[in-house]
């Protein structure tokens, strides 16, 4: 559970759409202790506050981490000024991920909004045909790492608000199908909030627990400035808990979105 | 010169290995950098700002990026005075750093209440925030008064023997003002300074990016105004000052110890790069062989004005 500050070498940079790249980092310190769903904080050389970035796959043999962002503002555009041989200063591996059943019993679905799609690829590889990701887009062009999802033997389904490719509309139709078929242990989510919600009450009623990863402005990305904050209800009380330390990935059926 | 500079200070008689400490609300409770290095590193740590009961803090987002600084309004989220006092406090006590509790409230009640409580601790010093811009009553409000300011410090005074330092806010008229006036109550030392209010707004949603609307402004944006505020206090009171406002380098601190700072706090800087601490401490040695200056603490307000 320990991380690092450190500087390592960009050994890959795409460009998978419009303002989204895909970087991958030779960082085997924190591919060796990185697990699903937790993030970095990359700096973005002249500004103050880093950008948390969750990890979208640790291959812990290469000792290799692959970050997928989009540009958001002027700090993530800095930071994609990175190229192949440059360093990227990040504090890593972050924050609390995914917990994934050891035992592979029953199906687990993935579903992921937008840029929200990443950070639950190895999922998908742990599970393979177990999986179902659901991976919902505003249309065609902004559709990033369906082929990843689906080359990890993931039964994997596109939706796009226009119908531009793949299911016309949100992600929870065909969530609510695939939960209806039975046999899930869980929901992994990460997306837009309303998206987040509706993951999370179809999940419900079908009597399967959730896991979602949320996104929130952070500060230092440790837990240190409690900057970051999130509310959760555990045993009918509210708790005011941190994204970066007690999170990014919280219990569905805990968070209050 | 052979021998290694000396860079440890002195602040109501409490040693600090090194000058610089952790500034409250930068750092927690200490147990979140220790993966990159001891919290023994600092010279001290200023506890995140603790009131007598637990506080949720405001509704997010709490943070904003500005030119060269950031905004935060996080409302003094924090566990309350028996958690810290029980909890963390005691593993505070075992890392080899001076342990500053620093302590808000919403009246004078609480300040004193907290102050008794933690008199019999083993924390080495307290620090007030009378100056936190981010919550409507407990904050601001007594520090922006000289009346204000001397009635917590009053209260504290006379709640505890540990040493006392002010923490005192730059939104204010005259700041020399307000330091005199704890001063007079019995202050033991004043921090200088805490931070700015400040503002931004998404212009595409016309809403401020803090839900607080307002936040307090930090990092190095705010340097050049901590220094010239230390500079004022230190030559309006006999106290001790402890500068903190920006500092990022080994250059800023020994500009801050300079313009009069017995001391120095890091806090924004640490989130850009939390080797910083370490970095300035090192920085400031360097300075100090090169100058053939022993002691850093020669340097304290050396400042020759025009």
């Amino acid at each position: 559970m320990s991380f690092f500050c450190n500087s390592y070498p960009v050994i890959e940079k795409k460009a998978l759409a419009e303002d989204i790249y895909s970087y991958t980092i030779l960082c085997p310190e924190v591919a060796n202790n990185a697990s699903i769903g937790q993030f970095v904080q990359i700096k973005a050389e002249g500004y103050m506050l880093r950008r948390p970035i969750s990890i979208c796959s640790v291959d812990k043999e290469k000792g290799t981490l692959r970050l997928v962002f989009e540009v958001r503002g002027k700090g993530t555009d800095k930071i994609t000024e990175l190229n192949k041989g440059d360093l990227m200063d990040v504090i890593a591996p972050l924050g609390k991920g995914f917990t994934t059943p050891a035992k592979k019993e029953g199906r687990v679905i993935v579903v992921g909004g937008g840029i929200g799609t990443p950070p639950m690829l190895d999922i998908a590889k742990q599970y393979g045909e177990n999986c179902t990701a659901i991976l919902g887009f505003r249309s065609f062009d902004r559709v990033i790492l369906d082929k990843d999802y689906a080359s990890t033997g993931a039964k994997t389904i596109v939706c796009t608000d226009d119908g531009s490719v793949g299911v016309k509309g949100m992600v929870t139709g065909p969530l609510t199908e695939e939960l209806a078929k039975g046999d899930v242990a869980c929901v992994y989510a990460c997306g837009p909030t309303p998206m987040l919600k509706a993951v999370v009450e179809a999940a419900k009623a079908a009597g399967v627990d959730s896991e979602v990863s949320l996104e929130q402005r952070m500060g230092c990305g440790v837990g240190a400035c409690v900057v970051c904050a999130c509310t959760v209800v555990r045993g009918g009380k509210e708790y005011v808990l941190r994204v970066c330390k007690d999170g990014p990935v919280f219990k569905g059926e805990e968070v209050v979105l | 010169m052979s021998v290694k500079p000396d860079i440890s200070v002195n602040v109501c008689g409490q040693n600090f290995k090194n000058p610089i400490i952790a500034a409250s609300g930068a750092y927690g409770f200490g147990e979140d950098y220790t993966d990159l290095y001891p919290l023994s590193a600092l010279g001290g740590i200023s506890c995140k700002g603790t009131t007598l009961n637990p506080k949720d803090g405001n509704i997010p987002p709490r943070i904003a990026e500005t030119p060269s600084g950031i905004l935060n309004s996080v409302g003094l989220q924090n566990p309350g005075i028996d958690r810290f006092i029980n909890y963390y406090l005691p593993r505070l006590k075992t890392q080899d750093t001076v342990v500053i509790a620093n302590i808000a409230g919403a009246s004078i009640d609480d300040y004193r209440e907290v102050a008794e409580k933690l008199d019999s601790t083993d924390v080495d010093m307290i620090e007030l925030n009378i100056s936190c811009p981010n919550v409507k009553k407990g904050g601001a409000t007594w520090g922006v008064t000289c009346e204000g300011a001397a009635s917590v410090t009053k209260a504290v005074r006379n709640a505890t023997k540990k040493p006392v330092i002010v923490k005192l806010t730059p939104n204010v008229t005259d700041i020399t003002e307000i330091a005199r006036a704890v001063e007079a109550e019995g202050a033991d030392s004043v921090s200088v300074i805490n931070t700015l209010l400040g503002m931004r707004i998404d212009i595409r949603t016309r809403r401020p990016i803090l839900h607080n609307n307002v936040g307090g402004l930090s990092g190095p944006a705010i340097f050049p105004v901590a220094v010239r505020m230390v500079w004022q206090v230190s030559n309006a009171v006999k106290i001790p000052v402890i500068g903190m406002g920006g500092i990022a380098t080994a250059e800023d601190a020994i500009e801050m110890m300079m313009a009069g700072a017995s001391a120095l706090q890091m806090g924004t800087a640490i989130f850009n790069d939390p080797y910083a601490p370490i970095k300035v401490c090192e920085g400031i040695e360097k300075f100090l062989i090169e100058n053939k200056i022993e002691k850093l603490s020669d340097i304290v307000g050396t400042v020759k004005p025009w």
